[in-house]
This record gives structure tokens, C-alpha cells and sequence, in this order.
């Protein structure tokens, strides 16, 4: 009926060929992965190496100097100003982006409405940023130019918090989500309000999720030229002797329009700046994530996980 | 109706006098969720300080009937239920009652321990706190862990985060949160079925201790812990809806645990307690 089986170490072997598709597939999946380090790699070393005589020679002045036409002198002072003005104001609408990440999951009714809104916030997700620049330039430029001063970086840092928010709602959304039931039935069990839940349990419970979708519509943020140049960024500009609040209201540049300015002059001699300009930003998103990152992971900590 | 009155006060404490010691009484309790008739018909009374078991197999209902006694089901939009379920006389599901009230009276202590991902203290003190409870919480906490027979253990780490400790020892924190509330009613759901025999043991000890200062109703798929715990037997048992196909729960005997384990009226409570099925 059933034979005593024989065995030995060469039955327990693996077989040649035994997981032949398992192999292949492991060899495309690492070179994908090695792929997408030589890109990110050759970027940077292309990038750092042109930007190397303007880093090592001139990196305060560069930082410290506006635009010029002096190559010498040329900086990228107001590009910096600019883009971390229009950080500021993004991460200062998050609020409301979290607000309403926090209504749609936990007060809203299951109604075709609030699906409807659902939807339309994943779209707006993938809605290309030109077309942002279009609403910023008719709603932030015109509509409200009382408020904004027109083609201002107040306007540029509203239509780009409005281009990042349905990133900040689907990933706040995601993470409210991803809190376990048992924790919000515990509390519940205690006594504890709707809010209270929330506030207490749900909330911290979601923020290193949260923090990460604010890491990503940063680094958006940072990145985006197209509405920049939509709304009005300029190249050049000087301030005169404008206080904080009319310079809010007044021309402005930001780091992606810098580094676009300088790639587009004809001569080569500017090739340097522009890769410069670029480190620059780089470092800048790299620092600003850093922050959220050393947030989210102290929080992290702070739940047990 | 004050005529009757000197009867009450007079013999309190036997059956006697219905209702004078009665915590829950539930009349026609139907649960839907959705289309889903998941509990059919159920009456039962609830005794104050007696610890009353809610057995049966899976998808019977009987959690879905102990979560109707603190409002739980509310959590669960399509959830619905008809009929009465009195607490002290008053109906739970009365429009003017609010339901974060209700779970202050009646607290609940889950199938897997669901400790905060806070201090050990801060748990305790979750329930006190959010109750509006201001001040020294210190001897809230003491008391409750000590109850809870926790103390001893976690007197000296009561900083440290409850997701360090065992799942025993969640459990019963749980449980001291449960009564840092000061209750009248203790809900556990399936409260050892995540635990090893040792740690149910313990608990189920603890559940002894505390039943002459709380009305406790338990659920458990151990029928074992009913007879060795409750002074009261529920069981449940499923039916196949002829049409819809859907198991629905019903409440088929309720009696003091000896009876149910030793002389059931009825033959599929003998069936289940034998273990013929379920």
C-alpha cells in the first residue's frame, strides 16, 4: 500500500531548475533596483561634479547672493527665500488637509456624496501641476490679488498648498484608516467621546502615517516649477527697500524657477549654477524631510512600536 | 405602587420581588446588521453581582447580544436593533440616553487585550481622565491595579509602555482599566481566548474576586471557564434562515450553570455541553 520511504541527504537537496522563474525574476527585480541606483547615482555625481567650482570656491556667496547677470556674483539668495516661504505656507495649510482627511474617515456617512468627494480627491491626486498653476494664476493671482498682491509668493505658495493637498488627504486618509479597532473599541469602552477617541487614540496613533504623507507633499512642493512659472515667478527681481510683509506681496523667485533661469542661458559658463542652484535644492528638501522624519520616528518610539 | 413598596425593601435580595435586583432585562432584542438578522428574539434578566456566562458556537450571537448592553453596536453604521434591553429599568436605547454614559457605568474588557500604546499608568487612568476626572489619579490607579491583582508586578514600572508586558498581564490591565471607571457592570468578550491556560486561570480568579462588587457578564467559547465561573448560563445556539441562507443567533435556555451543565431542558444545550456539537 504505502512503502516505507528511503531517505537521504540527497532527497532532501534542492532539485536544479527547482524554482527556475523564482531565479529569473529575482535577477530583473535586483537589476531594477540596481538600475534606479546607477540613475539617481550618475544624477547626482553629474550634478555635484558641475556644481563643484561654484561649491567649493564661492558656496556663502552663492547662498547669500541674489540673481545677477555677473556670473561672478550671481546667487541664489532670493530662490531660497522663495522656496522656503512657499514651504512655509504649504505646511501651514496641512492642517486643513489633515482636518479634512479626519472628517471624510471618521464623520462622514458611507453616502454617495461623501464617495463622490473620495474619489474626487484621488484624482485631484494625479491632476498634472500646470493645471494648478492655471487655478492659482485665476483664483490666487486675480480672484484674490487684495489678499495676495497679485503674481505673489503668498499666490504661488497657495496654489502649490492646493496641488499638494489631496496628497496630504489620501495619505492622512490611508493612516486614520490603519488604526486598529481594538484601540478605538477600548477607548469607546471607557466612556470616551467621538472627539476624545480621536484626539487621544486615533490621532497619534495615525501620525507617523500622517507625517509621511507631509514628507511627500513637501518634497512636492519644493519640486514644482510649472505653476511657479504659471503664476509669474520671475528671474530677476530687486526688493528695494520693501519690509517683510510687501516683499510676501511682491515679485518672487524660488529655487526650481532659479535653476530653470540658469539652464536656459546660452552660454555654457552657466551650466555651473544651475547644477549648483540644484545641490542646493536638493539639500533643502533633504533637510526639511529630515525634520518630519526625526518627528515621526520620536513618536514612534513614543507609541511602543 | 407605593402599596407594594414595603415588599421590596423588606426581602431585597431573593427572587421574590422581581426586578429589585435585576440589572438587564432584555425583551424581544432582534439585531440587524444590514439585511442580516444576526440575533432573533432574545429575553433574558441579568442579577446584580452574579456572574452570568453567554455560551453557544460561532456566529450564534452572543457577543453581538453583550455588545447591545453597553451600546457598542452604535460603532457599527449598519448595525440595528429592536426591542428593549432595561438597565436598572431604564430602556438603553431610550433617544435621550447618550451612549458614552452608558459606557461609563458599563465597562468592557475585549477578546484580545487592547492596551493603549501608552504607560501603564496612563491606561489606567485613560478611563478617569476622559470621564473628567481632575487631580490626583495616583490612588485610582493604585486601587484599580490592585484589584486587578496586577500591582505587585508593575508597581515599579508603572512608567513604562503596557506593550512591554505579557498578554496576561494586558489583559488584566485591561481589566484594571475597565474598573478604574468605578463600574457597575463588567462586559468581557472571550477575555482568555487569546491567553494560555496559567494566565485564563488567573483571571478567571480575579473574575471571582470582583464578582461581589461588579455584575459581570462573560462570554466564552470555553465551557469549561462557564461551569467554573458563572453563576448563570446563556446559551445560543445558530440557525440557518430557510430563505436567505444567513446563521441567525437565538437564545435557547438560560438557567443557573449547574442546571445547564447537568439537567438541560433543552436537547441541543445537551448536545453542545456534551460536546456532541458546536
Amino acid at each position: 500500500m504505502h512503502e516505507r520511504q528511503t531517505v537521504s541527504l540527497d532527497t532532501l537537496r534542492a532539485r536544479r531548475g527547482d524554482d527556475a522563474a523564482g531565479h529569473v525574476f529575482f535577477v530583473l527585480i535586483t537589476s531594477a533596483v540596481g538600475l534606479a541606483f546607477f540613475m539617481v547615482g550618475a544624477v547626482g555625481v553629474d550634478v555635484v561634479v558641475e556644481a563643484w567650482d561654484i561649491l567649493t570656491e564661492r558656496l556663502w556667496d552663492f547662498l547669500g547672493s541674489p540673481s545677477s547677470a555677473d556670473e561672478a556674483k550671481s546667487g541664489v539668495s532670493q530662490g531660497i527665500r522663495g522656496s522656503i516661504l512657499i514651504a512655509a505656507i504649504v505646511i501651514l495649510t496641512f492642517p486643513v488637509g489633515i482636518g479634512a482627511a479626519v472628517y471624510l474617515e471618521e464623520y462622514a456617512d458611507d453616502t454617495w456624496l461623501s464617495r463622490l468627494i473620495q474619489v474626487t480627491v484621488r484624482n485631484l491626486a494625479g491632476v498634472p501641476s500646470i493645471v494648478y498653476g492655471l487655478l492659482g494664476l485665476a483664483v490666487f493671482v486675480k480672484g484674490l490679488d487684495g489678499l495676495t498682491g497679485g503674481r505673489s509668493v503668498i499666490a504661488a505658495g497657495l496654489a502649490v498648498a492646493v496641488l499638494v493637498l489631496p496628497v496630504i488627504i489620501i495619505t492622512a486618509g490611508e493612516a486614520l484608516r490603519a488604526v486598529p479597532t481594538p484601540l478605538r473599541e477600548g477607548a469607546y469602552g471607557l466612556g470616551a467621546t467621538q472627539w476624545e477617541v480621536i484626539r487621544t487614540q486615533v490621532l497619534p496613533a495615525a501620525l507617523p502615517g500622517i507625517l509621511t504623507g507631509t514628507v511627500l507633499g513637501i518634497a512636492r512642493a519644493l519640486g514644482e516649477a510649472a505653476p511657479l512659472l504659471v503664476i509669474g515667478a520671475v528671474g530677476f527681481y530687486t526688493t528695494g527697500n520693501q519690509d517683510f510683509f510687501e516683499q510676501l506681496r511682491g515679485a518672487f523667485t524660488a529655487l526650481p524657477m532659479n535653476i530653470a533661469n540658469y539652464a536656459r542661458l546660452p552660454a555654457e559658463t552657466w551650466r555651473g549654477h544651475a547644477a549648483a542652484a540644484s545641490v542646493v535644492l536638493l539639500i533643502l528638501v533633504f533637510l526639511i524631510n529630515l525634520v518630519a522624519i526625526v518627528v515621526r520616528a520620536r513618536i514612534s518610539k513614543r507609541l511602543g512600536r | 405602587m407605593t402599596m407594594t413598596q414595603p415588599a421590596m425593601t423588606t426581602d431585597p435580595a431573593t427572587d421574590a420581588v422581581p426586578g429589585a435586583n435585576d440589572v438587564f432585562t432584555v425583551d424581544g432584542l432582534n439585531v440587524f446588521y444590514g439585511d442580516h438578522h444576526a440575533v432573533s428574539e432574545v429575553d433574558l434578566t441579568i442579577k446584580e453581582r452574579e456572574i452570568t456566562a453567554f455560551i453557544g458556537p460561532s456566529g450564534c450571537g452572543k457577543s453581538t447580544v453583550l455588545r447591545c448592553f453597553n451600546r457598542m453596536n452604535d460603532l457599527i453604521d449598519i448595525a440595528r436593533v429592536e426591542g428593549t434591553v432595561r438597565y436598572h429599568g431604564v430602556d438603553l436605547y431610550d433617544e435621550a440616553v447618550d451612549p458614552v454614559a452608558v459606557r461609563r457605568r458599563i465597562g468592557m474588557v475585549f477578546q484580545k487585550p487592547n492596551p493603549f500604546p501608552k504607560s501603564i499608568y496612563d491606561n489606567v487612568a485613560y478611563g478617569p481622565r476622559v470621564g473628567g476626572h481632575k487631580g490626583n489619579l495616583d490612588e485610582i490607579v493604585e486601587r484599580s491595579l490592585r484589584d486587578a491583582g496586577l500591582w505587585d508586578e508593575v508597581k515599579d514600572r508603572l512608567g513604562e509602555s503596557a506593550l512591554g508586558m505579557s498578554g496576561g498581564q494586558q489583559q488584566r490591565l485591561c481589566i484594571a482599566r475597565a474598573i478604574a471607571v468605578n463600574p457597575d457592570v463588567l462586559l468581557m468578550d472571550e477575555p482568555c481566548s487569546a491567553l494560555d491556560p496559567i494566565a485564563t486561570g488567573v483571571i478567571e480568579e480575579l473574575m471571582k474576586e470582583i464578582k461581589s462588587e461588579y455584575t459581570i457578564i462573560i462570554v466564552t467559547h470555553n465551557m469549561q471557564q462557564a461551569a467554573r465561573v458563572s453563576d448563570r448560563t446563556a446559551f445560543f445556539t445558530a440557525e440557518i434562515d430557510e430563505h436567505s441562507g444567513q446563521r441567525r443567533g437565538k437564545l435557547v435556555e438560560f438557567d443557573d450553570t449547574g442546571s445547564i451543565f447537568s439537567n438541560p431542558g433543552d436537547e441541543r444545550t445537551e448536545a453542545y455541553v456534551t460536546g456532541r456539537f458546536g
